[in-house]
């Protein structure tokens, strides 16, 4: 099927890759699992063996039960929010109007901007003070007459995350109209000549032909926007201060490493992160490998 | 396309254009306040005076460390972007035995949170030798490979396999392959791989200040510290912020001439 | 049309900005090049000690405004007394120093200490980096400068353990000031309150004329005001007793305090979780609330407003605290295995003297921690400080990192943060009894 001398030049251009990520991301976790799996707290590294108890006393805190569902909240609202947006955005942008490059550059700038400052504008917008002391977008709202639209934001309680995940869209939208309209131009030409031939609508040609075609393209975006909503952390902080009803396990991690010293709990939330991702994934990549060696 | 029809996505482009730019008027407009204006209550308001004190100073604080942002960024933008490229030719393209179990190792290593083993990297990065301003490259270099693969992987696996195929009938091996037919339809995905590496790396705050001392501190941390900790004057921030946050635009701006139609256009002819 | 053009600008621009990074870039290098000389002049340390030659690296978090240059003023004290010495001044921003702590976590697991590094006194230094044999006791070199002497002697048990001594106080800010605004009282007949009980009489009738009686920021504020509700219904033996193990979290008393707190929180502003504490504080200067409940660096920020003392804001001691000092402290300690021991001890020499002090405070908005600085220094506010300081009983803050350390502190702040979701006192008292268990002093 193919050359012997291009199977040794693969391995050859695959290795360093692979010996890097072997390194930095399994080594590394390994260390990590391991601290996770003893009574570590303090600057002094301690190894005692503690077995599972630090992940035993997380199922159990209330804290971390807080942050799982932060969590659920805010992937869902994130991830689909952007896959939508930018998809909508990516194909008006398609249409090859005028202007096309300022509006993708537009589109683009939020992603620019450090999640720090993003975060602090997003809370000055989203600030819910009533009466006299409205602000921010609440105060916009009034000024056009959609005050049905005032609202809590982030400050609304069990789906304040909701709001944090419109800040984390604006940020992140643009990337995936990014993302789809190089999928979206990467498609033949003639296969949606063909179709329009053949007596298909606009839509039709999008439901039955782009989409799926661009399910690679989806699959990417829906990886990279789920790692970041299981990373995100300054911008959180940026919005939300450290308090717990917008706590996330990130940030937890990062408070009980860093301010509170729990180096093993830090750990232990660390390796849930990763096997919790790991779940999600590892399925739907299976299922989406296999069903492309079928086409 | 009809011309009456085509015209009506500027309604909705305007509309989306109006949500990118409201958080954006705020920067800009806070940027040119002084100190005491900065409030709560009159966010909206336009400054008193257009005084571009706030972005001289800023622009004094941070280029300095603006050279140290450029050594980082460029080259590991750069590099991890062809170790990607390469990287998911060989997965998509070339199905060996275990093709379908690397990327998946590879791609793990996307979800590693940061926070989590920034202790064993510097203590590897000491151990090895290397520090400073090649060592956030390096590690740059390393954790973008996982998301420059899947990137490339997945855009290459959407690719025809009939493209592949007649360029084998005709002799090419897979470095002749590589240079004449998956380069230069790659332009949209090195495209998008490039804005986002060059911005993880340009915005990256963590590993910046972990792995470097403060001679070498890139654009992100002397941001960082011109906010001050306790009493922060947010004006000069704002102003900074849309500063250091110029060159990744110029980036987009440059790098979105290359989203070029139809590349595909007449290569499944004859 | 104006793509090409755009980009070669774009082009332009950057170069530009790269030329003169890389102008920049030329500058910050020079320091490095002028150690090497002074390092080749460490033999001749056996001539009088101001000619002691090295370098001295200390980490900190003033990056910013009044702090950045009350630490430039006591550097050039430094530099000027000890002229051979280059001080490296490797500072990370990040609010009460959570970046450089990671960082400085980071370099110390690495077996790479700085010189020196600021740290809130009190168990927040002992507790991290005592126990984990970082830092080097100091007490010969109180003797040998006479600190003992100048600083008030409350201060020296709660930033020792076991009778050593281990950092340098530069500063010392209140944490238990209670301001307000003077118009908003007077026009509202309310008297400055004593007593928690003439606060929450003063509140009630604030709020019945419509006027917003508290104002309260995002989280850690929250366990701000609860240290001072804790001193001010506890009184100061108690509230002490708190953290030696000598009061039960669990008593009646204690009760009584977590039930006060609910009461004042009751009393804050509904988007107080989306406000930081200059918000907050920001409230009262411009009329829009009665009271905040925040530490006297916001005394600073009022002037650096143009607010006027007296007239724009008022300040009293929390109610129940009066003539108690809740103090927090930022200061300088000696790594261990210290590149450079000579250097940083010469810095902790400027930081504990009354020249470096001198410098450093006016600026940054503090007073001294010694009690024989030049009063006709500093404003009005920090004048009655000082006064304060040298008379008052003095005890230490929680939230800024005196009286607990950083683990018994998280698991505090964490028991404040469910409380705040659900209100329940019990729950708060029971929390907070088990974070006394876990890791602080019931242990």
């Amino acid at each position: 099927m193919y050359k012997d001398k291009d199977r040794y030049l693969n391995i050859l251009l695959i290795s360093p890759s692979i010996l890097a990520v072997l390194i930095f991301i399994y080594g590394f976790i390994a260390w990590s699992v391991r601290v996770s799996l003893s009574k570590w707290k303090g600057l002094t590294p301690d190894y005692t063996w503690n077995g599972l108890k630090n992940y035993i006393d997380l199922f159990a805190d209330p804290r971390f039960a807080v942050d799982v569902k932060n969590t659920l909240i805010f992937t869902g609202v994130f991830v689909f929010g952007c896959l939508i947006l930018g998809f909508l955005l990516a194909v008006m942008l398609d249409q090859g109007l005028r202007g096309e490059g300022f509006f993708r550059s537009l589109f683009l700038f939020p992603m620019a901007i450090s999640y720090i400052v993003t975060g602090v504008v997003w809370r000055w917008l989203m600030n819910p003070a009533t009466g006299s002391r409205t602000s921010g977008l609440n105060l916009l709202f009034t000024y056009i007459g959609l005050d049905s639209w005032v609202n809590a934001w982030h400050t609304t309680p069990k789906w304040g995350m909701a709001a944090i995940a419109l800040a984390a869209i604006w940020q992140m939208s643009g990337y995936t109209m990014a993302l789809y309209l190089a999928g979206l131009r990467a498609i033949p030409h003639e296969l949606k000549e063909a179709a329009r031939i053949d007596g298909a609508n606009e839509i039709q040609i999008y439901r039955h032909i782009m989409i799926p075609l661009l399910a690679p393209v989806t699959l990417s975006a829906l990886i990279i926007l789920g790692h970041m909503s299981l990373k995100v952390f300054d911008m959180i902080v940026a919005i939300a201060g450290k308090q717990l009803q917008l706590d996330v396990p990130a940030i937890y991690m990062w408070q009980a490493t860093f301010d509170g010293l729990f180096y093993a709990r830090g750990a232990a939330i660390g390796i849930l992160l990763l096997v919790s991702v790991a779940i999600l994934i590892i399925p739907y990549m299976h299922y989406t490998l296999k069903t492309e060696g079928q086409t | 396309m009809n011309f009456i029809r085509r015209n009506w996505l500027y309604v909705p482009l305007v509309a989306m254009a109006v949500f990118y730019l409201i958080p954006t008027y705020v920067m800009l407009v806070t940027g040119f306040k002084s100190f005491e204006e900065v409030d709560l209550k009159t966010m909206w308001n336009l400054p008193r005076g257009i005084a571009f004190d706030n972005y001289i100073e800023a622009y004094n604080k941070l280029s300095p460390s603006l050279r140290n942002s450029f050594m980082v960024v460029i080259p590991s933008t750069i590099i991890s972007s062809i170790l990607g490229s390469i990287n998911g030719f060989v997965l998509a393209k070339w199905k060996f035995r275990g093709a379908d179990f690397i990327f998946p190792l590879i791609l793990f290593g996307m979800f590693i949170p940061y926070q989590s083993i920034i202790i064993p990297l510097v203590q590897f990065m000491r151990a090895i030798g290397i520090s400073g301003l090649p060592s956030l490259a390096m590690a740059h270099i390393i954790y973008g490979i996982p998301i420059t693969t899947l990137t490339f992987r997945n855009y290459y696996a959407g690719l025809p396999q009939e493209l592949l195929e007649a360029a084998k009938i005709d002799g090419a091996d897979m470095l002749g392959i590589y240079r004449h037919i998956l380069l230069p339809i790659s332009i949209p995905s090195f495209v998008v791989v490039l804005i986002w590496q060059f911005t993880a790396a340009w915005n990256d705050f963590l590993f910046a200040v972990i792995l470097t001392g403060n001679q070498q501190w890139p654009v992100t941390v002397a941001l960082n510290n011109m906010a001050g900790s306790q009493i922060i004057a947010w004006n000069v921030q704002m102003a900074g912020s849309l500063l250091a946050a110029l060159p990744t635009l110029l980036v987009y701006i440059f790098l979105g001439r290359y989203f070029l139609r139809g590349l595909l256009a007449g290569s499944l002819k004859g | 049309m104006n793509k090409k053009l755009i980009a070669l600008l774009s082009l332009l621009v950057i170069a530009s900005m790269a030329l003169t990074a890389c102008g920049g870039g030329a500058a910050t290098e020079a320091p490095a090049a002028t150690e090497a000389p002074a390092a080749t002049e460490a033999p001749a340390a056996t001539e009088a000690p101001a000619s002691e030659a090295g370098q001295v690296e200390v980490f900190s978090w003033w990056t910013g405004g009044g702090e950045a240059a009350g630490l430039e003023a006591m550097q050039a004290v430094f530099e000027s007394q000890y002229p051979d010495i280059e001080f490296i001044n490797a500072a990370v921003a990040g609010g009460a120093g959570t970046n450089a702590r990671a960082v400085l976590a980071t370099r110390l697991q690495s077996g790479d200490p700085p010189d020196s590094w600021q740290g809130h006194a009190g168990q927040e230094l002992i507790g991290t980096y005592v126990a984990g044999s970082q830092i080097e006791p100091l007490n010969d070199l109180y003797e040998a400068e006479g600190w003992l002497d100048v600083m008030p002697e409350t201060l020296i048990p709660l930033i020792s353990q076991d009778g050593n001594i281990y950092s340098v106080p530069v500063n010392i800010h209140r944490a238990n000031v209670l301001w307000y605004n003077p118009a908003l009282l007077a026009d509202n007949d309310v008297e400055v309150p004593n007593t928690i009980d003439e606060w929450f009489a003063a509140m009630n009738k604030l709020q019945a004329a419509g006027v917003q009686p508290l104002a309260l920021g995002e989280q850690w504020t929250k366990l701000h005001l609860l240290e001072t509700v804790l001193l001010g219904t506890l009184g100061p033996d108690a509230y002490n007793g708190l953290w030696d193990g000598t009061t039960d979290w669990g008593s009646p008393e204690v009760r009584i305090a977590l039930e006060n707190y609910a009461t004042a929180l009751s009393y804050a502003n509904s988007d107080s979780a989306s406000l930081t504490w200059q918000d907050a504080s920001q409230l009262v200067v411009n009329g829009d609330a009665a009271f905040n409940v925040m530490g006297d660096w916001a005394e600073g920020y009022f002037r650096e407003l143009g607010k006027v003392p007296n007239t724009d804001y008022g300040w009293a001691a929390t109610p129940g605290s009066d003539g108690v000092f809740q103090f927090l402290s930022d200061s300088f300690v000696l790594a261990v295995g210290a590149p450079d021991p000579d250097a940083a001890v010469a810095w902790l020499k400027v930081a504990g003297s009354k020249e470096g002090q001198e410098a450093f405070n006016p600026v940054k908005g503090s007073i001294c921690a010694r009690t024989d600085c030049d009063k006709s220094l500093f404003g009005e506010y920090l004048q009655s400080a000082m006064d304060d300081w040298s008379t008052d009983i003095v005890v230490g803050s929680l939230t800024h990192g005196v009286v607990a350390n950083d683990s018994w502190k998280t698991e505090i702040d964490t028991a404040l943060g469910l409380f705040l979701a659900d209100g329940n006192v019990d729950n708060f008292q029971a929390a907070l009894v088990a974070a006394c268990s876990s890791s602080g002093a019931c242990q």
